[in-house]
């Protein structure tokens, strides 16, 4: 028995150097050194084979037209069917207008709040008031959009929402806030803005305590107000990084949180609440146009790709570090 | 450094705390309306606007809730999905993340950039449906903590810092014979629980908060999870044509629906001390590394 392992042991060294079999010997060598390690990645591999790079497979669906009994190999190829259907369809540039919007609403407003959120706080110099303020103002951030909506949905409620009876009792007039499209998207913004403002000045605030504070002296003794050091001191201070946050939210700017749209979503605003991502989950989820909605969500995400790499790109144009 | 402070300055100043003041004040006030809210009485809620304190104290919204079995039960499963999924995530990340901080260990890099590309872009919604679906996970609690077992960024954070604690720690337990998997149990989780509490955490927020998973792969009604279950109870009267709504649900009484979100908001607010500290710290990681 043992006589012809040694015998090909033997045929194998006298063979000349071949650089395959030996490079797999020592790997085998590493293997048994690290048969833990191999072990404990195992787990991990797994997961990110199945459920990162499953999905990712998936997406070859966009292509075909996918049947579930036919599964996505069976399923016959159909090339840009479903992207030409998409671009065709009148709800494409509904969509595409909607999610924009609501996109350079977010991108207009809640950013730069946030931006001057941070600006105050850092004039504070009493820190218990500091401290307070940035308690309190972080707290939403840690809430789910269902709470968010929800409390949307009482404070804004027809009857017996306190603003409509405000505005019933005290100017005779009365809105229905939650399913009049027109108030759709500034609820949208508002509640961003209470959700994220105050957590999104973390970064700001870091970036605010590096600034050089000799600046500030020298800019005193030339005579500058407050004002003015903010405007030439402290915002060039943080160009960097609003121009990171910038292009970290432009792309995602298609990415209008399918939680907090579907959420707020009701039969009577779909006109201008219907983005990509709530769309997808209709046509594909609640009527089974699978192919169809996977194609709608890769088109938003090589989007999101090309815009996130194309910001980057003119960062570095404007002599300014990009992101990577 | 002194700052000389000019009357603008001062006045500036004034206005700056009062601003602010008010800014914290009116974040709050939504919360401190439904705490009320949820302890005040039908009539009482119909009738008056707005109201920090209820002019009678009831604790019947809280009652009725309690003795609700589709509550409850959304509830309890809430709790024992958050607490067995933040176990199993943070177990697949961390064993994940150790492996990975040995330079010598081969196919690292490779690994480590197919980590990486997940980040930029994954496979969506329909694609991830189709799967949980094709792995007989609809309608399981799986569903809920396996597609988001690992967070990429979660995984590099963990691994850098397992790559920065120093060598001699595991040479000299190597050298007393023990395995790699020992030294991680042992030497590394003990050294780490800081780390480890922040990212269980994240997870725990996650899962505590999470509405899409159980809105795709529950459609067992009997299965809701909490936020689910806040979903039918506030909406119920604004969302039809949505359709995920229980077409003969009898959306209930004002009150109900306060008590229900200040139980949904809780547990954010008891862990809300910790929350704040380490995600602040692990959003500036983040933000550093990535």
């Amino acid at each position: 028995m043992a006589a012809p392992v040694i015998d090909t042991r033997a045929g194998e060294r006298t063979q000349p150097p071949a650089s395959a079999p030996r490079k797999r010997g020592r790997f085998s060598v590493h293997f048994a050194h690290y048969k833990w390690l191999y072990l404990l990645l195992l787990p991990g591999v797994l997961y990110f084979a199945v459920f990162r790079y499953g999905p990712m497979y998936g997406v070859s669906i966009a292509f075909k037209d996918y049947v579930p009994f036919l599964g996505v190999n069976g399923s016959k190829w159909v090339g840009f069917q479903h992207f030409q259907d998409f671009f065709a369809n009148p709800d494409f540039p509904r969509l595409l207008g909607n999610t924009l919007i609501l996109a350079f609403l977010n991108l207009g407003i809640a950013f730069p709040l946030t931006i001057v959120l941070a600006l105050l706080l850092n004039e504070v110099r009493l820190s218990i008031l500091k401290r307070t303020v940035q308690t309190l103002v972080y707290i939403p951030h840690f809430l789910s959009w269902t709470i968010v909506a929800s409390l949307s949905f009482l404070l804004f409620a027809l009857d017996f929402g306190p603003l409509f009876l405000f505005l019933n009792n005290v100017l005779g007039t009365n809105i229905d806030f939650l399913s009049d499209p027109n108030w759709f998207r500034p609820l949208i913004v508002l509640q961003e803005i209470w959700k994220n403002t105050g957590w999104g000045t973390i970064i700001f605030l870091a970036a605010l305590a590096t600034v050089d504070q000799d600046q500030y002296e020298a800019a005193i003794i030339d005579g500058a107000g407050r004002f003015r050091r903010v405007w030439h001191i402290t915002l060039p201070g943080i160009r960097s990084t609003i121009i990171v946050m910038l292009i970290l939210a432009i792309g995602q700017m298609l990415n209008t949180g399918f939680e907090q749209i579907y959420l707020m979503t009701n039969a009577l605003n779909r006109s201008v609440a219907d983005v990509f991502d709530t769309y997808v989950y209709f046509v594909g989820i609640t009527q089974g146009a699978y192919s169809y909605s996977t194609a709608v969500g890769l088109f938003k995400s090589l989007v999101g790709i090309v815009l996130i790499f194309g910001t980057n790109a003119l960062a570095k144009r404007f002599n300014q570090s990009g992101l990577f | 450094m002194k700052i000389h402070n000019t009357t603008g300055g001062r006045i500036f100043d004034a206005a700056n705390y009062v601003f602010l003041s008010l800014i914290g004040v009116i974040t709050l006030l939504p919360f401190i309306y439904v705490i009320a809210g949820s302890f005040a009485n039908e009539a009482e809620i119909t009738r008056r606007a707005f109201f920090v304190w209820p002019e009678q104290f009831t604790l019947g919204s809280y009652e009725y809730i309690f003795s609700t079995p589709a509550f409850i039960r959304a509830l309890v499963t809430t709790i024992l999905v958050t607490a067995v999924g933040t176990l199993v995530q943070l177990a697949f990340t961390v064993t994940m993340a150790y492996p990975l901080a040995k330079k010598t260990l081969r196919g690292r890099k490779v690994i480590l950039s197919l980590v990486v590309f997940a980040m930029v872009f994954s496979g969506g919604m329909i694609p991830t449906f189709l799967l949980v679906k094709d792995l007989g996970l609809l309608n399981s609690y799986w569903a809920l903590i396996l597609p988001a077992a690992i967070n990429p960024f979660s995984l590099i954070i963990i691994k850098n810092f397992f790559q920065e604690l120093p060598a001699e720690l595991e040479e000299s337990a190597k050298m007393d014979g023990a395995t790699e998997i020992g030294i991680l149990w042992r030497i590394l989780l003990p050294l780490s629980k800081p780390v480890l509490a922040t990212f269980a955490l994240f997870y725990a927020v996650g899962i505590w908060n999470d509405f899409m998973s159980p809105l795709l792969y529950l459609s067992d009604n009997s299965k809701w999870t909490l936020q689910m279950y806040l979903r039918q109870v506030t909406a119920a009267s604004d969302l039809l044509g949505t359709g995920n709504v229980d077409p003969t649900y009898i959306p209930p009484e004002q009150g109900i629906k306060f008590a229900v979100i200040v139980v949904a908001t809780l547990p954010i607010l008891v862990f809300y001390p910790f929350l704040q500290k380490h995600f602040a710290k692990g959003m500036l990681i983040g933000s550093v590394k990535g």
